[in-house]
């Protein structure tokens, strides 16, 4: 439908307001996000990660500042966004092919059922749930509910994926083969990749650039192109190349944890 | 084999108590006027069969009237109370103060308000007994939906009313199924106490009294087992369209 844009975050500020005063969760954040790129957004835990996401889903407004996806400024939620987390949220009452089709509901509402049957199942296919297409999401593992959720977050082409954690509840193994799927999405569907991930390894896998935000409140403290070759396999990760990058990032984790107030619960 | 199952364990489970019935008054040798058992009681349905098919009609189309309206009332609370946190707790003390009274009581204020009119009164605490559990019930659903249930459409720019008709709605059903098996036995419950306190010469309630007047006993015990098997009949009306609309939140 749509071809990927740029998203850019312009000196974002932000803070919750708390019945013990405002919370300030981000100072002065710019982030530019490169016309189909994909880009990792680590931090410790309750630096403003998924402030984030709302904030380019339009979900929520900022204090200050800007949030641009290509010419425009979001200021409410658009159509050419999808969104995954790291709870699957499948509707239960629904099968997965149902599932995938929601966004096309709300999305193309004139789009005849049948073609949107052909992309859900198109999507369905390249994830490898093909045959799980009237399954009931009960029936799933979490694993293929997570590739059932990432078809759902796909299913109307957006212009740009917002990925919560989307793998942060499934087991190692099962988490590989997830990054391995999201490669082979990558080279099937075009859009502007954003994820928010605890998991380091999982960021020089996948991202072509990893941005470091500090502590709460949060700017983006390092940004660290990705020296991984595009066509990755587990093997890369193993690589000089990426212990290096890996060695670097946890070295930035721990200056921003040391920013992080006090109090701070690590998860 | 399982279907059969499924209706010779009740059928024979129904069938031992009927028995254990018989010979518990065989053995003590108790008179009709103390405990009728199940062979006087045929008699009596026979006896009557005209005016059971006519009072039960009567019983059974008021209640379902009475679970209507408690349904929709019922839902339109759960809504408004599920989305606004002032309207949750600006209702709750009444709902519950409402709750709380007696219904017994409130059979002959609703007689004196509606004099005559024994359709609607009947109907009226069918509903005021039942739609209590389908508010509260509905409420708690829609007020404990996860955000990113909302968010996943939100984020596409859905309007309020279309997370609702596609998410917040069928979430919410097996909630309001679970409501609903309570509320039906209630909205019977009601209907009869209206017929048997405020007799108006319709409905099984009526059919009761008139066996209490006339020392028929063995009447009075003939109604109470009509009254269970219509309580049984809209039960699994309701367990079956449990299955129809809510049947994906079975786990089996």
């Amino acid at each position: 439908m749509t071809a990927p844009a740029h998203i850019e975050i312009r000196g974002v500020t932000h803070a919750y307001r708390t019945e013990s005063g405002p919370l300030p969760v981000l100072n002065d954040l710019n982030i530019f996000l490169p016309e189909g790129g994909f880009t990792a957004v680590v931090g410790p835990s309750g630096c403003g990660k998924s402030t984030l996401t709302r904030l380019i889903a339009g979900l929520m407004r900022p204090d200050s500042g800007t949030v641009w996806i290509g010419p425009d400024e979001i200021k409410a939620p658009r159509k050419t966004v999808g969104m995954a987390f790291q709870n699957p949220v499948l509707l239960e009452w629904r099968t997965i092919l149902a599932n995938v089709m929601l966004p096309l509901e709300i999305v193309a509402p004139g789009m005849a059922r049948k073609d949107r049957e052909a992309r859900a199942r198109e999507l369905l296919a390249e994830v490898g749930l093909e045959g799980f297409e009237d399954k009931r999401p009960s029936e799933l593992s979490g694993g293929m509910r997570q590739r059932a959720s990432l078809c759902r977050a796909l299913v109307h082409r957006p212009e740009v994926l917002i990925l919560d954690e989307p793998f942060g509840a499934l087991d190692a193994f099962t988490r590989e083969d997830l990054w391995q799927t999201m490669h082979a999405l990558r080279r099937e569907e075009k859009f502007t990749c954003l994820l928010i991930t605890h998991d380091l390894r999982e960021s020089v896998f996948l991202a072509d650039e990893i941005v470091v935000l500090s502590g709460r409140p949060a700017h983006a403290q390092y940004v660290m192109p990705s020296a991984l070759p595009r066509d990755r396999t587990l093997d890369s990760l193993f690589t000089e190349q990426a212990t290096e990058m890996l060695a670097v990032l946890r070295h930035q984790i721990e200056i921003a944890q040391g920013r992080s107030a006090p109090e701070e619960v690590p998860a | 084999m399982t279907a059969l199952r499924r209706i010779a364990v009740p059928t024979a489970a129904l069938v031992l108590f009927a028995l254990f019935w018989e010979a518990l008054v065989w053995v003590n040798g108790w008179p009709d006027y103390r405990m009728a058992s199940p062979s006087d009681l045929w008699p009596a349905f026979w006896e009557h069969r005209g005016l059971f098919l006519k009072y039960s009609w009567d019983t059974l189309w008021r209640t379902i009237a009475g679970l209507g309206l408690a349904v929709v009332v019922g839902v339109a609370l759960g809504v408004v109370m599920g989305f606004s946190r002032t309207m949750r707790d600006a209702l709750y003390p009444l709902l519950v103060g409402f709750n709380a009274i007696p219904k017994a009581t409130v059979v002959p204020i609703i007689a004196l308000m509606f004099v005559g009119q024994h359709d609607m009164n009947t109907i009226l605490i069918a509903f005021m007994i039942s739609f209590f559990p389908i508010a509260v019930s509905v409420s708690i659903g829609l007020s404990t939906l996860e955000p990113e249930y909302r968010d996943i459409l939100r984020a596409l720019g859905a309007s309020r009313m279309t997370i609702f008709w596609k998410i917040a709605l069928p979430k919410t059903l097996p909630e309001f199924f679970g409501a609903l098996k309570v509320s039906v036995t209630l909205a019977f419950i009601g209907t009869n106490l209206m017929e048997i306190v405020e007799p108006h010469g319709r409905g099984l309630g009526h059919l009761f009294d008139s066996g209490k007047i006339s020392a028929d006993y063995p009447l009075m015990f003939a109604v109470l087992i009509a009254l269970a098997l219509l309580g049984i009949l809209l039960f699994y009306v309701v367990v079956l369209l449990e299955r129809i609309f809510a049947g994906w939140a079975d786990r089996e």
